[in-house]
């Protein structure tokens, strides 16, 4: 069939089979084998206990940015009001960069969800295999010598190998998807715990390291442009010092170049 | 023969299928060559949709090695050039 297969394919199926190969060991005894299943599946339960910690650890950071989100929108508004347009600036620039981090959490949230249903589904398709396995062991061995029972259980084995090498692959990739979160998120909570979403009492003269941070990020078109709405709102009417030939672009969608 | 998308399942396909599959196969992999990830996505949706409505869908209990494993749905235009470069969705 070599010559026939498809180039990817080909490459694949070979590759699969020498993960096969390599857990295989002849001395071990067929009965062996189907604990070295049940442990898979186990390993694959765990999986999925993780990436379910993964997405809730994410999901309470996004409830504490929405907070935050809320909460520099007052304070600018206040600001504002008391006549402190730097610092309405700069809680309004925070509140962006909080926004951005929101929109990328929200992201990264709904793709554990679809890495945990097809972990859920790859479990279950396992299970079920291995279940069958278990039967079929009994029946070849009540129907045949032991030396043909050796050579078609094995067969049989090698199919649910094929299926515990698909799911094992598959449990790598969403533990490397949850890593680069977890790193992420990590980053994240050190902005916090630097008091970047929250803390505006303490800015003091110039801008310190966040700010300049933040002033990285770009947001200062829409930032102007958000300060200007909240001026119409508050009734102080158009600023004058309003920049005019700011691009806005497209307000709707800041966190699209971070995702 | 019998066909397994990569965390879908296993496929039973006619000898006609497997053929069919195996040029979409190939195009998947000359994308990647031509560093072009448009048709590669293109090849490689066309590829899992040959094999998922030109074959049959195996039970789960069914114990059988597969002829034929193509990678999983979302596998991304990196990962496939990476497999022919030995760094790639399986390690070497």
């Amino acid at each position: 069939m070599a010559g026939m297969a498809g180039r990817m394919s080909t490459v694949i199926k070979a590759k699969v089979s020498k993960l096969l190969d390599r857990a295989e060991d002849p001395g071990e005894t067929l009965d062996y084998s189907y604990q070295k299943q049940l442990e898979a599946l186990q390993n694959v339960k765990k999986g999925i206990a993780d990436v379910v910690t993964a997405k809730k650890r994410l999901g309470m950071q996004a409830s504490k940015l929405e907070q935050s989100v809320v909460k520099l929108d007052t304070q600018a508004r206040q600001a504002l009001a008391a006549g402190n347009e730097e610092l309405a600036r700069t809680a309004l620039e925070r509140k962006q960069f909080a926004q951005t981090e929101l929109q990328s959490l929200d992201q990264q949230v709904a793709e554990l969800q679809s890495q945990q249903d097809k972990l859920i589904e790859s479990e279950k398709r396992l299970r079920t295999k291995i279940e069958a396995f278990r039967t079929k062991k009994e029946v070849i061995k009540a129907q045949y010598s032991a030396a043909e029972a050796q050579v078609r259980i094995s067969e049989a084995a090698t199919g649910v190998g094929e299926e515990m090498a698909d799911v094992g692959l598959a449990m790598q990739r969403a533990v490397d998807k949850t890593e680069n979160m977890k790193a992420r998120a990590s980053a994240v909570e050190e902005l916090e715990a630097a008091g970047t979403f929250e803390d505006l009492t303490q800015l003091g003269e110039g801008q310190d390291d966040i700010d300049r941070q933040l002033a990285q990020l770009g947001a200062g078109g829409m930032v102007d442009d958000e300060l200007s709405r909240m001026k119409a709102e508050l009734g102080m009417g158009a600023p004058a010092t309003a920049p005019a030939e700011i691009e806005a672009g497209e307000p709707g969608e800041p966190g699209e170049a971070k995702a | 023969m019998i066909v397994r998308i990569m965390g879908e399942g296993q496929y039973r396909l006619s000898d006609d299928a497997v053929a069919r599959v195996n040029d979409l196969d190939n195009a998947a992999v000359a994308a990647v060559d031509a560093d072009d990830e448009d048709a590669f996505h293109e090849a490689f949706e066309e590829l899992l949709d040959a094999i998922r409505t030109g074959g049959e869908h195996l039970g789960d209990e069914e114990l059988e090695s597969s002829d034929v494993i193509v990678p999983p749905a979302d596998t991304s235009f990196a990962e496939a050039a990476g497999e022919f470069s030995g760094d790639g969705l399986i390690p070497d």
